[in-house]
């Protein structure tokens, strides 16, 4: 049997679980479940933002094994509303190159742009772009195009599709499970603070 | 020059005032007249006892008594500190945190300018040492209130900005410099505009009573100068000691946000 990308065991956070996960290498995973569920609380755990019991690892290295800033830089949480703490753009892309900001339809002048004036679904696509940037192994990723039109929903799916490369992986929450059926390839349901296999 | 001595006729004479106005608030209905003449009779009590108090321990000139009455002193404005925090830590934190700041730096800056700026002897000399840590701790208090205040309301409010930065990597001290260096700077506003505006805007408290007290103006402005400096050292060590503490007590060991420990 092969070692799981990212492996969660017994793991407990307020009121979900304890419930157990494995991540394949190379797979994308969808979570859905009803709002309140936990889903946003289980990824937090996962990146080791919240308190929890139990325990996560990395290709079979419990998370203990890493600083902590090590380990979330390696299993990466994008939240769904993310968080600013300077005043332009550019001062948070640290090593995203034009490429990438131009798959997700920015131009280089995206840089000098003020973050206030940055409309939901520019903050959600240049969310995903500082964390690509910073090379993660694992996305944790919180309703990543839940603020995104079509064109720019489907650049996303597309970028991440071949982002997935063998020693990455993802785990994809939505509440679309049309999308879940075109990324995901397990799908998982969080209820009543369980964890169930559902149909892909 | 003598100080002329002030009879319970004259503090009345001012107390009349205070009457007055509390008559005026009591007329226009303004609602303070009451909370007024509480404050007043407080003041007039408060210091009366700390009167007796001095008059005590000056008589002893004890390092015991000295010590004591500081320590009394720290820990009342700890309680103040804690007393003034919109959203403090929870437990035995809250109240450590700026008490142990006050003392390391109010404790440290008033031993050394005892000891080594004004020299006296006994070095722990009561006329000198419990005003000057008076005056110490009361702006240090100040200082460490405001930042901490800002530390702790500010990382409620920033919570989004900080936790991106941890999920994509950053230390914790690197993902609360910003709120940490804001939260100093304001502890240390007070004590820079006091100093901007002494002499121009207001004359100094402690030099105003010495030149009553018949100091000549040049003296009483060496010593005002040398509490102005003190003060400042005071209040910048302390705030930078409690932000510092506090920061650290935001996050636990495995640098996560941690504001369920606020209030």
């Amino acid at each position: 049997m092969t070692t799981p990308k990212l492996e969660a065991l017994a793991l407990a956070v307020r009121h979900v679980g304890p419930l157990s996960l494995a991540l394949a290498d190379g797979a994308c995973a969808g979570l859905t479940g009803p709002s309140g569920a936990g889903k946003t609380l289980l990824l937090r755990a996962l990146a080791d933002l919240e308190p929890h019991t139990g325990e996560v690892r990395l290709d079979g290295r419990p998370a203990s094994a890493f600083r902590p800033h090590e380990w979330r830089r390696r299993v990466m949480w994008v939240p769904a509303e993310p968080g600013w703490w300077a005043e332009t753009v550019g001062e948070h892309l640290d090593g995203a190159d034009d490429t990438l900001l131009a798959r997700l339809g920015f131009g280089p002048e995206v840089r000098g742009w003020s973050v206030r004036r940055l409309s939901s679904g520019e903050r959600q696509r240049l969310g995903l772009a500082r964390a690509l940037a910073r090379g993660p192994e694992v996305l944790l990723l919180d309703e990543p195009t839940a603020s995104l039109d079509a064109r720019a929903r489907d650049a996303v799916e597309a970028l991440l599709a071949e982002w997935l490369v063998p020693g990455r992986a993802i785990l994809w929450v939505s509440h679309d499970l049309g999308q879940l059926a075109r990324v995901a390839t397990a799908l998982w349901r969080l209820e009543g603070g369980r964890l169930r296999e559902a149909a892909p | 020059m003598t100080v002329i001595p002030l009879s319970a006729l004259d503090l009345a004479l001012a107390a009349a005032l205070v009457l007055a106005l509390a008559g005026l608030a009591w007329i226009g209905r303004l609602g303070v007249a009451g909370t007024l003449l509480v404050a007043a009779a407080r003041t007039t009590v408060q210091l009366l006892l700390v009167g007796l108090v001095l008059k005590a321990v000056f008589a002893r000139a004890d390092l015991l008594w000295v010590g004591g009455l500081a320590l009394v002193m720290l820990l009342l404005a700890g309680r103040e500190v804690m007393a003034r925090q919109g959203r403090r830590f929870r437990g035995p934190w809250g109240y450590a945190l700026g008490t142990l700041s006050m003392f390391l730096s109010s404790f440290a800056v008033t031993v050394f300018a005892l000891t080594a700026v004004i020299g006296n002897s006994p070095w722990y000399e009561p006329r000198y040492a419990i005003p000057l840590l008076g005056m110490l701790l009361g702006n240090t208090m100040n200082g460490v209130a405001i930042g901490l205040d800002r530390l702790t309301a500010g990382a409620a409010e920033a919570r989004a900005a900080i936790e991106a930065r941890l999920a994509l990597g950053a230390r914790a001290a690197e993902a609360v410099a910003p709120l940490a260096r804001e939260a100093v700077r304001a502890g240390l506003i007070p004590i820079v505009n006091a100093m901007s505006a002494a002499g121009i805007v207001s004359l100094p408290g402690m030099m105003t009573g010495q030149i009553l007290a018949g100091t000549p103006p040049m003296e009483a402005v060496r010593y005002q100068v040398l509490i102005m400096f003190l003060i400042a050292a005071g209040t910048g060590f302390g705030t930078l000691a409690a932000v510092r503490l506090a920061a650290r007590r935001l996050f636990d060991a495995r640098e996560r946000l941690r504001l369920d420990r606020l209030r």
